[in-house]
């Protein structure tokens, strides 16, 4: 995967001063976990960290909804409406973080839509050419984790599966955990192959969770020198420190509390 | 049956079938008259008894809405754009234009993918990409590009009494502030890119300055000799 080498806007590509890592792997892996922790570890620390995950465009995600909910989604649409959904939150977000300095987390990059969609049937040149604007990230984490052990996780307690997301439209099977099984399989094998093609940093995911955090804290940290830094809220110590309080305080911190997209928007994944 | 292959790259999940109908696109730029020669083409055609199918930009079942709202905006980057237009796309020929052609029906395509690749490459977006990104599209059985000078815009957008709008007129990129100037240097270089485009995807282009009823005559010439192997 290369970045275009000009921008859209045709001004040269700049070297971006930033930091990209991103992790990747199946439902139930328990990567989302791991870059939440990696997340505190780095603001704690004083880092501006931005922080961006799959599926989370405010302008895309209406038709994304709509599509699912409605089932009108082909392989083709569903690729395509993902990866709309990835470029506005690329050049809107990630992009701009990482040409001001900061280190930029992702839970679930290109790699995400190269085996889904691929998984689907999309060809795979096709979804790497697609996705080709996207900058090659700093470190990928790929956290493996055996297909057994992931549904285990994810299926206890008996979730209801949405369509797109036990790979209904593919029918495989009209049992959803088993139509699951099978498409999580598929993805697992198109992650699989990946790991040499982009040379992801493996995780093994069957280990303590600790053990996995200290791994990754090790592997981010030399990569963290030198990042843009931001001392978190900084204005609400000043506040707390000068004793004032009230409701036009109280109002700030409620809306600059994170807005949780809508339920059928969110992120396919059920894994806690 | 040319309008069974895609252009370059696989259509997922398809399995290509023959298709007897006819797919014929209309490309050209904002205010050439596409719409008013598919509308006359329409009543041609169902009149001469063929079974006719159009489909337009931002009128696909999945994301037209969604589209039209983010013009509304303004507000997306010209990738987005890009992969937002596509998605209407893909969406209209595997809902829409395949069933027709199926069926035995004409497709009249107000615009295909040469008018979606103009826009994204006077914006900045690489040629290559978009070629990449367009090749499940189904070759089309004819491509006509109605071929009109910027004056003949100008004159037309005039009278057509809703000024020049935005997006016609690429004000959301070019820093002209007037919008009759922005509009002749959008569409400048708007009909430098399908000339452009001709010479990658061969078009069969019709001058659309003459009078209107003289302009569909020649269409009708051309998509003619396609209407004797419709099946019926």
């Amino acid at each position: 995967m290369t970045p275009f080498s000009t921008s859209p806007a045709g001004t040269a590509a700049a070297p971006l001063p930033g930091k990209l890592v991103i992790v990747e792997g199946i439902d139930g892996s328990g990567k989302s976990t791991q870059i939440d922790l990696v997340r505190k570890w780095l603001i704690a620390q004083g880092y501006a960290v931005a922080y961006s995950e799959w599926n989370s465009s405010p302008i895309v995600s209406d038709v994304t909804r709509t599509g699912k909910k409605g089932r009108l989604l082909s392989p083709l649409t569903f690729s395509l409406i993902h990866a709309a959904d990835f470029a506005d939150r690329y050049y809107r977000y990630i992009l701009p973080a990482l040409e001001a300095g900061a280190i930029v987390l992702v839970d679930r990059y290109v790699y995400t839509a190269f085996a889904r969609d691929a998984a689907r049937g999309v060809d795979r040149g096709w979804l790497r050419k697609t996705y080709s604007f996207a900058t090659v990230p700093t470190v990928a984490f790929y956290f493996r984790v055996p297909l057994d052990e992931a549904l285990k996780r994810i299926l206890r307690g008996r979730p209801e599966l949405k369509w797109y997301e036990a790979g209904m439209d593919l029918r495989l099977s009209d049992d959803p955990y088993e139509s699951f099984r099978l498409f999580q399989d598929r993805i697992l094998a198109e992650y699989e192959s990946m790991i040499a093609e982009f040379g992801f940093t493996v995780i093994d995911a069957t280990r303590p969770m600790t053990a996995q955090q200290r791994e990754v804290r090790e592997i981010i940290g030399p990569h963290a020198e030198g990042a843009l830094r931001a001392p978190p809220s900084a204005w609400k110590a000043v506040v707390r420190d000068s004793r004032i309080f009230g409701r036009y305080l109280d109002e700030l911190v409620e809306s600059e509390k994170p807005k949780k997209p809508d339920d059928g928007s969110a992120d396919e994944e059920t894994a806690a | 049956m040319s309008s069974s292959l895609t252009i370059s790259a696989p259509l997922p999940g398809w399995e290509p079938e023959p298709l007897p109908g006819k797919l014929i696109v209309l490309e050209g730029t904002d205010a050439v008259g596409r719409s008013t020669q598919i509308a006359i083409l329409r009543e041609w055609l169902e009149a001469e008894g063929f079974g006719v199918a159009t489909t337009a930009l931002a009128r696909s079942t999945l994301a037209g809405a969604g589209l039209r709202k983010a013009m509304d905006g303004h507000t997306l980057d010209e990738i987005t754009f890009a992969l937002f237009y596509c998605t209407d796309f893909a969406d209209r020929l595997e809902r829409d234009v395949i069933p027709a052609l199926r069926a035995g029906q004409i497709v009249l395509a107000d615009r295909y993918i040469l008018s979606l690749m103009a826009r994204s490459i006077v914006r900045g977006v690489p040629l290559e990409w978009l070629q990449t990104l367009y090749g499940f599209a189904l070759k089309p059985d004819l491509v006509i590009y109605l071929k009109a000078d910027v004056a003949a815009l100008v004159r037309r957008v005039v009278s057509r009494g809703r000024g020049f709008e935005w997006w016609e007129s690429g004000l959301d990129f070019l820093t002209e502030r007037s919008p009759y100037r922005s509009f002749q240097e959008y569409q400048k270089r708007v009909l430098a890119s399908f000339e452009k485009l001709g010479e990658i995807y061969p078009f069969t282009t019709i001058v659309a300055t003459g009078e209107v009823a003289n302009v569909n005559k020649q269409l009708r010439e051309v998509i003619t000799p396609l209407l004797g192997t419709l099946p019926g």
